[in-house]
């Protein structure tokens, strides 16, 4: 195999660098159907810094894992195409960036966890193999070297008996244990930012805290940014500084995680937030919001949510909400928060 | 026989839903259509299908009513006509229309009633292979243990040899050949396609959960095998089934170029003979030979057709 | 996987034993009798036509025949003796193999090269013009009875633009087996190409794909090692069993081309009811399956861990 580059090319600076790694800009992504064109993400804004983790939240077809694959560069255009926005990545927009640019990015300096380890990793090449790829592809290693390294990361993943297992083929693995392989794969050229896209779903409630702790503790260790997809508010609670709420292919909601669970101010997020079980509030009927996401065909006019909002109006229907800055009720800025809601003073405060 | 039903082994994952599909289902509640009335919207506005299906119903009508297409006799030969006289294409639809052969036979008349032969032993072979096939892989799939062991290398017997091979042998030690010798010899050698997809799809149905289900309630074998288990198996069996309809006429055309095939009038007899004059008089073999692809397309591209539209992963 | 080899090698058994029996009782239980056949429509006398049967053995009930020839192919590789000529049926083999085998292994060549790249060309554009036209072409070509193409194509290059030779006198030389070669292959090309098509397409919407691509992989590299390596397993899978269908097919394009291979022999030996000539040949391309569909096992194994742990 002689696909050997040369190494990192300009070693951007980690810490003290101001301005945050990552700044999605008024991305719009439509794919082209027989049906129609179908609007996935329709204006998203969302930054993450060094550090940090961004919980992005939501249903499936909120846009929430179009918009993390249009970060990573690896929609399918056609019949996606994005139409409008920025994804600066350092300040630079990766968008205009050429395919080759791009590819150097990918994997090296943001790299992506995906939900179903089992169908995400190749099923006929050893994990050894999967994870020395990286190694060989980006950095020019042999195929000794890339194994040596395999092995250490899947020792940091805490996988047992690494060096044993290395020629092992993903089905001979459980399930978590592939997760550990995916996050180790991840985290092999030690990337300034994370995306996980539902890196916990497909897995047992036990193992889950187990390997969101790892992904938890290997952050904190690199000090690497992290943008969290997911649909399961619980998993949010203790790892993430900041959340974002997508619906229908725009962010409702944004606050650091505390003030979201304390006060909501979509009533989206509120209805979310109710919908969880509680142990305080046994034997009540557990809440549920009515009727189904929209068809992206067909978004509603106005706030996308009306048709299912207990709170809805005449404006609800006829004007969209713009995300606004949600302030305390005396006008107190509340740092990092936001509310696409035309009733979220009464949603926050009432 | 080549295998050209065998599709793929899927190794794509089902879920991600949210990944890779830019909607979520469209909430298109308003009537839930089965399988077969989704595949049908889909095929009416299939323009394959549609061409496919016309020209089978155009062929089977010339098979039943050869009289409406020409008034000639096919085995009439009248040698003053002779092959030196070339085909007046301007005369549609006439004796003369296509030539003569070299013993002054009409080419059209031989076209219109060579189909006859063709169509009787396609659907003639896939009627057999389908009932013999479909029997012995469902009982194969249902019951599984040693009786699937048994009758999984008998299969592997009959595949072992040579499609072709076989139906030579076979067809040699019969010196009338009609449509039904050679139905029976191209059967023989043809159910166990048939058999290996009918004993996989049984295999996937009966793993279901209504089946084991029906099972459960105490339903008799017969009943979950045809009234569970059948209707469930029906899409790749009609998908195959029609292909290799295809595929056995051209069968039947090459055991006639290898003299034998049907005795009488055929395509396939034609094309033989016609080769031989290839170089002086090209129309007696290709006029037949254009026939005889465009029916094996049809065919296959009915099939075809109807797989992808049975086959959700394809929309 | 030494377990899973030997467990393929016992399945082979009756499978061996089944076919050739098969063959057998087809040939010897249909009408027709080869002595009779020697003699023509005069027919011989009663006493001579007995003794030869019984020196071939032909009055023997037919499973004793069987096994006394079963018997001779595994001690002694003795395929009996072609009643015709008076020679060994090896004899006749060692003629006639070595011509089928450079048809059929260039055919084959021609198949997998052609075959799979047009495959994985219009598999990669999937749902485009390129793809479509390939969907197209195969489809025609599947159709297309192969004595038809073997006329066509020996009627234009052979007689109208005479560039090449319209039988082929000698087998060894690859100019002119180039032909028959093409016309053997065509309808595997067809078949191999949509079926690499169809996997391709497939599997390029795969997690694993995708996950090749976030990686930050080349393109060649996510196709040539990620995309590949799964794709080809139903590939390889219908290329083993071609290799007797090829062989097989061999009857029709020797047929047309003139050529004294084992499609020719084997044709004869069925018009003229040469019973023994027709099992050993038979039962030479019986084996080669055999051969064949075993180490396409293998190789499935050795490409897809999944079988090879199961």
């Amino acid at each position: 195999m002689t696909i050997i580059e040369e190494t990192a090319p300009v070693p951007a600076p980690r810490e003290g660098d101001d301005g945050p790694l990552l700044e999605v800009r008024d991305l719009h992504v439509e794919f082209v159907t027989r049906e129609g064109v179908v609007q996935a993400v329709n204006g998203v804004n969302y930054s993450v810094s060094a550090g940090e983790t961004l919980a992005v939240l939501g249903e499936s077809g909120s846009g929430k894992s179009v918009t993390a694959q249009a970060i990573m560069g690896i929609l399918d255009m056609p019949p996606a195409r994005i139409p409008q926005g920025e994804i600066l990545f350092r300040g630079q927009d990766m968008l205009k960036m050429s395919a080759e640019e791009r590819r150097r990015i990918r994997g090296r300096r943001i790299a992506m966890i995906f939900q179903d380890a089992l169908s995400s990793l190749n099923p006929v090449l050893s994990v050894g193999y999967q994870l020395g790829e990286m190694f060989r592809v980006h950095q020019g290693l042999s195929k000794k070297e890339a194994r040596t390294k395999s092995i250490e990361l899947m020792d940091k993943v805490k996988i047992p008996a690494a060096a044993a297992r290395v020629d092992d083929y993903p089905h001979q693995f459980s399930g978590g244990m592939r997760q550990r392989i995916m996050i180790a794969m991840a985290l092999a050229l030690e990337p300034d930012l994370i995306i996980a896209d539902e890196p916990t779903t497909a897995l047992d409630v036990t193992v889950q805290a187990q390997v969101m702790d790892l992904l938890a503790e290997l952050q904190r260790e690199y000090n690497m940014g992290l943008i969290l997809i997911t649909h399961d508010l619980g998993v949010v609670a203790d790892v993430a500084d900041k959340i974002a709420v997508m619906y229908a292919g725009r962010i409702v909601e944004r606050a650091p995680v505390h003030e979201l669970y304390k006060r909501p101010a979509h009533p989206y997020t509120r209805g979310l937030l109710d919908s969880i079980p509680r142990l305080d509030q046994k034997g009540q009927e557990l809440y549920a919001i009515k009727g189904l996401p929209p068809n992206l065909l067909r978004i509603p006019t106005g706030c996308a949510f009306n048709p299912r909002c207990p709170k809805a109006q005449d404006i609800c229907r006829t004007e969209i909400p713009a995300l606004v800055p949600v302030t305390e009720q005396d006008g107190a800025e509340l740092v990092g928060r936001g509310s696409a809601c035309h009733f979220w003073k009464e949603t926050i405060h009432g | 026989m080549p295998d050209m039903t065998k599709s793929d082994t899927a190794t794509a994952a089902p879920d991600a839903v949210d990944a890779t599909a830019p909607a979520p289902q469209p909430v298109k509640a308003e009537k839930t259509r089965s399988l077969w009335g989704d595949a049908w919207e889909d095929l009416r506005r299939n323009k394959i299908f549609l061409i496919s299906a016309v020209l089978i119903l155009l062929l089977l009508t010339i098979t039943f009513f050869p009289g409406w297409f020409t008034s000639a006799n096919p085995t009439y030969g009248d040698l003053a006509k002779h092959y030196l006289q070339k085909p007046q294409l301007g005369k549609v639809f006439s004796p003369e229309w296509l030539g003569y052969d070299q013993q002054g036979r009409s080419v059209y008349a031989r076209l219109i009633y060579g189909a006859r032969a063709s169509i009787a032993v396609g659907f003639g072979t896939t009627i057999v292979v389908t009932i013999a096939g479909g029997l012995v892989g469902m009982i194969a799939g249902y019951f599984g243990g040693i009786i699937d062991s048994i009758l999984s290398r008998l299969v592997d017997v009959f595949f072992g040899i040579p499609f072709l091979l076989g139906t030579m042998v076979v067809l040699n030690s019969f010196p009338e050949r009609t449509a039904w010798v050679v139905i029976g010899a191209l059967g023989f050698f043809g159910w166990t396609q048939l058999a290996r997809v009918m004993r996989g799809a049984v295999i996937t149905t009966k793993q279901s959960d209504y089946v084991q289900a029906a099972k459960a309630l105490g339903a008799s074998t017969p009943r979950i095998l045809f009234r569970h288990i059948l209707p469930n198996t029906l899409a790749p069996v009609i998908v195959v089934a029609t292909i290799s309809l295809g595929v056995y006429i051209g069968s039947e055309a090459t055991l006639s170029f290898l003299g034998l095939g049907l005795n009488g009038v055929s395509w396939g007899n034609d094309i033989s003979d016609g080769g031989n004059q290839i170089r002086v008089a090209q129309w007696i073999m290709l006029y037949p030979s254009i026939m005889l692809t465009i029916t094996v397309l049809a065919f296959i591209m009915l099939g075809e057709a109807v797989r992808n539209a049975l086959d959700p992963k394809t929309r | 996987m030494g377990r899973y080899v030997a467990r393929r090698l016992l399945q082979m058994i009756p499978v061996f034993i089944g076919t050739t029996l098969l063959i057998f009782l087809m040939v010897y239980a249909l009408p027709g009798d080869p002595v009779r056949g020697l003699f023509g429509d005069k027919g011989g006398s009663p006493q001579v036509i007995a003794a030869l049967r019984h020196q071939y053995g032909l009055d023997q009930p037919i499973l004793v025949q069987y096994w006394d020839y079963m018997k001779g192919i595994i001690l002694h590789a003795d395929f009996g003796t072609q009643i015709g000529s008076g020679r060994p049926v090896t004899d006749v083999l060692g003629d006639a193999f070595p011509v089928t085998l450079r048809l059929g292994g260039f055919a084959f060549v021609i198949e997998l090269v052609l075959g799979i790249g047009l495959g994985v060309f219009a598999g990669l554009r999937a749902g485009r013009a390129a793809d479509t036209s390939v969907l197209m072409v195969t489809l025609l070509l599947i159709s297309v009875p192969v004595f038809v193409l073997g006329f066509i194509l020996k009627w234009i290059f052979a007689d109208e633009l005479q560039w090449l030779e319209p039988n082929v006198n000698d087998p060894t030389n690859y100019g002119e087996l180039l032909m028959p070669a093409i016309v053997l292959a065509t309808a595997s090309l067809a078949y191999v190409s949509r079926l690499t098509r169809t996997s391709i397409a497939e599997n390029m919407r795969a997690d694993y794909v995708r996950t090749a691509i976030a990686k930050g992989l080349p393109r060649r590299r996510v196709v040539g090692v990620h995309l590949m390596r799964n794709s080809l397993i139903p590939v390889v899978t219908y290329l083993g069993t071609d290799i007797g269908a090829l062989l097989g097919g061999a009857v029709v394009t020797e047929g047309i081309f003139n050529i004294q291979g084992i499609g020719g022999t084997i044709y004869q030996s069925i018009v003229r009811r040469e019973g023994t000539t027709l099992v050993g040949l038979v039962t030479i391309l019986v084996l080669v399956y055999l051969v064949a569909s075993l180490l396409v096992d293998l190789l499935y194994a050795v490409l897809d861990p999944r079988i090879r742990y199961a």
